[in-house]
């Protein structure tokens, strides 16, 4: 089902696939895929574009399933008519990634074999893996060549590790606020979020998307937004389970939210598979090699307070492309937001997109 | 200073030093023009390089591969002689270190073309002499005190410079204010502006 424009409704969509070879060497399945679409597929079968969600994202990029919908999808200022994904021109696809919890077969789906959730029998799956299910995906819907392939954060790193593995199927690559490999800073971040998990699956999956919330944004941005300001909170008892400050109760808030819609195995199976990419393996251990494998045209945005993703190794991704001729651009926005930037700063972002997709013609 | 402001006459002059089919990376690209044009009528392969963003939109959206980098950290990354021309057109003067650029763009590309605004031509120096004042000009529209134009220089101090560090002259041209090719006597008084080709001395 085809649904033309991102402020109309849309429909979550499911594929079934039989199997996929992992990276592992497992043969693994049956499995769904959840995705959604936007806009239409232009006879020609060529104006497609693949949008990656991060980490906690999910299929639903845009619009809204029913009019009652508080908030619209996680990309809906980027997605839809007359916006930079302009859903009049480009059909649009998201899908929740291969380990989600959204829809696709992951580790809370139900094992066929034992009639019970895999759990931590899933299988370690990685970024090339979570790419080929969704290339099973295009096959499915006829699509040869994307017009381009999208991404924000492990976003951007699927659409990196497609560029890379399937060169004849993507033309463009936008790759956002992202890495060809995560920093030891940033590993580190994820090892903390997974020990406070494998602790207590509930508690640990909220204190992990605390932490997960500390490194998405900026002390700029804290400063603005919480500074020392207190929580309502009449009493100075020694209380160590009220939120003394603002920003103790944002935090809270947003990891007890976080356990009402996500799977704390997803969580570890997801943020090990970030861990574990390494574009360069590629290229047996050469970014450059591994990156001479695509033939797309790239543009890589890093966000000025990004210190989850620093801007050094936006440069790496860049100067490999260019040390072997590709054609690459790159962007950097001036922003307070921190990681989060590409999640908020839609109207410079929008701008850039708009204007690289232009280009592409 | 917005990237639109800051005028280029002298497009044509450094199409006709750059050999067609040749790999070229343009340093203070602004919106794309020239090597939008070295492009189509040269059939080079290049990439610019700029930090305002009005214009590297306007670089993309004519499908140019562009990076927002500040020169004024150099060009890190860039390998040595990866380019068959290293451009920086009327922007050597707003660079904070003009001679670490300029040993830069000799590394990276197998020539450099450098273009600036003469400041010993003689309109700037009576204007200096009469007024007392830092004089203005069309290529140099600015007060003193928010000029982007850091580095003020002559063609001379540029030969000076060249001989000093290194650098070899290949070819120098001279521009009139309509942006014409000036020849003759006393051109360090007579140009605008100086275009030159250089390379890392042998």
């Amino acid at each position: 089902m085809v649904i033309s424009g991102a402020n109309d409704l849309v429909v979550k969509q499911e594929f079934q696939l039989a199997g996929i070879k992992l990276s592992s060497g497992q043969d693994f399945g049956p499995l769904v895929v959840a995705y959604e679409t936007y806009g239409q597929l232009a006879p020609a079968r060529d104006n497609a574009i693949l949008i990656f969600h991060a980490l906690s994202g999910d299929a639903h990029v845009a619009g809204r399933y029913a009019p009652t919908d508080k908030k619209p999808g996680w990309w809906d200022s980027l997605v839809g008519r007359g916006k930079a994904f302009d859903t009049d021109k480009y059909f649009i696809i998201c899908a929740n990634v291969l380990g989600g919890c959204q829809g696709s077969t992951g580790p809370s789906s139900i094992n066929p074999q034992t009639q019970r959730p895999y759990g931590l029998d899933f299988p370690l799956i990685t970024i090339k893996d979570m790419v080929n299910v969704q290339v099973a995906l295009l096959d499915q819907l006829g699509i040869e060549r994307l017009q381009a392939a999208v991404g924000g954060s492990m976003g951007g790193m699927l659409a990196l590790q497609l560029a890379v593995d399937w060169p004849e199927r993507v033309a463009n690559i936008i790759a956002v606020a992202t890495a060809a490999r995560v920093s030891a800073q940033n590993i580190a971040f994820n090892e903390v979020g997974r020990r406070a998990i494998l602790s207590n699956p509930h508690d640990g999956l909220a204190i992990a998307r605390m932490i997960g919330h500390i490194t998405y944004l900026s002390d700029d941005l804290m400063r603005e937004k919480f500074g020392r300001k207190t929580a309502d909170r009449q009493s100075f008892a020694a209380n160590f389970n009220d939120p003394q400050f603002a920003v103790e109760s944002y935090l809270q808030y947003k990891g007890a939210a976080f356990t009402e819609r996500f799977d704390a195995n997803s969580y570890l199976y997801i943020t090990k598979a970030i861990d574990l990419f390494n574009l360069a393996d590629d290229g047996g251990g050469n970014l450059e090699q591994a990156l001479a494998k695509s033939r797309s045209r790239f543009l890589v945005v890093h966000f000025s307070s990004d210190w989850l993703f620093p801007e050094y190794q936006a440069l790496e991704i860049v100067k490999a492309i260019m040390n072997n001729n590709g054609h690459v651009s790159y962007r950097a926005i001036d922003s307070s937001y921190g990681h989060d930037a590409f999640l908020l700063e839609s109207d410079q972002l929008g701008t850039i997109i708009t204007s690289f997709l232009a280009g592409a013609k | 200073m917005g990237y639109r402001r800051r005028i280029k006459p002298d497009y044509q002059l450094i199409a006709e030093l750059i050999k067609p089919g040749t790999k070229v990376l343009d340093l203070g690209c602004g919106d794309g023009s020239m090597l939008a044009n070295l492009i189509k009528e040269k059939g080079v392969s290049g990439i610019g390089v700029d930090s305002f963003p009005d214009g590297l939109d306007h670089c993309l959206a004519k499908g140019l591969a562009v990076l927002q980098l500040d020169l004024n950290k150099g060009l890190a990354g860039f390998r040595n002689q990866s380019f068959d021309y290293v451009v920086l057109n009327m922007t050597l003067q707003s660079i904070y270190q003009p001679l670490k650029l300029l040993k830069e763009m000799v590394r990276v590309g197998k020539q450099a073309i450098v273009g600036f605004p003469n400041f010993g031509h003689w309109k700037l120096i009576f204007e200096l002499l009469t007024t007392q004042r830092m004089p203005k000009t069309k290529t140099l529209p600015y007060e003193w005190y928010d000029t982007p134009n850091i580095r003020l220089l002559t063609i001379k101090d540029f030969r000076l410079l060249c001989r000093d560090c290194g650098v070899e002259i290949i070819k120098e041209k001279y521009l009139n204010e309509a942006g014409a090719i000036i020849g003759g006597p006393l051109l360090n008084w007579r140009a605008v502006e100086g275009v030159f080709l250089v390379k890392a001395a042998e």
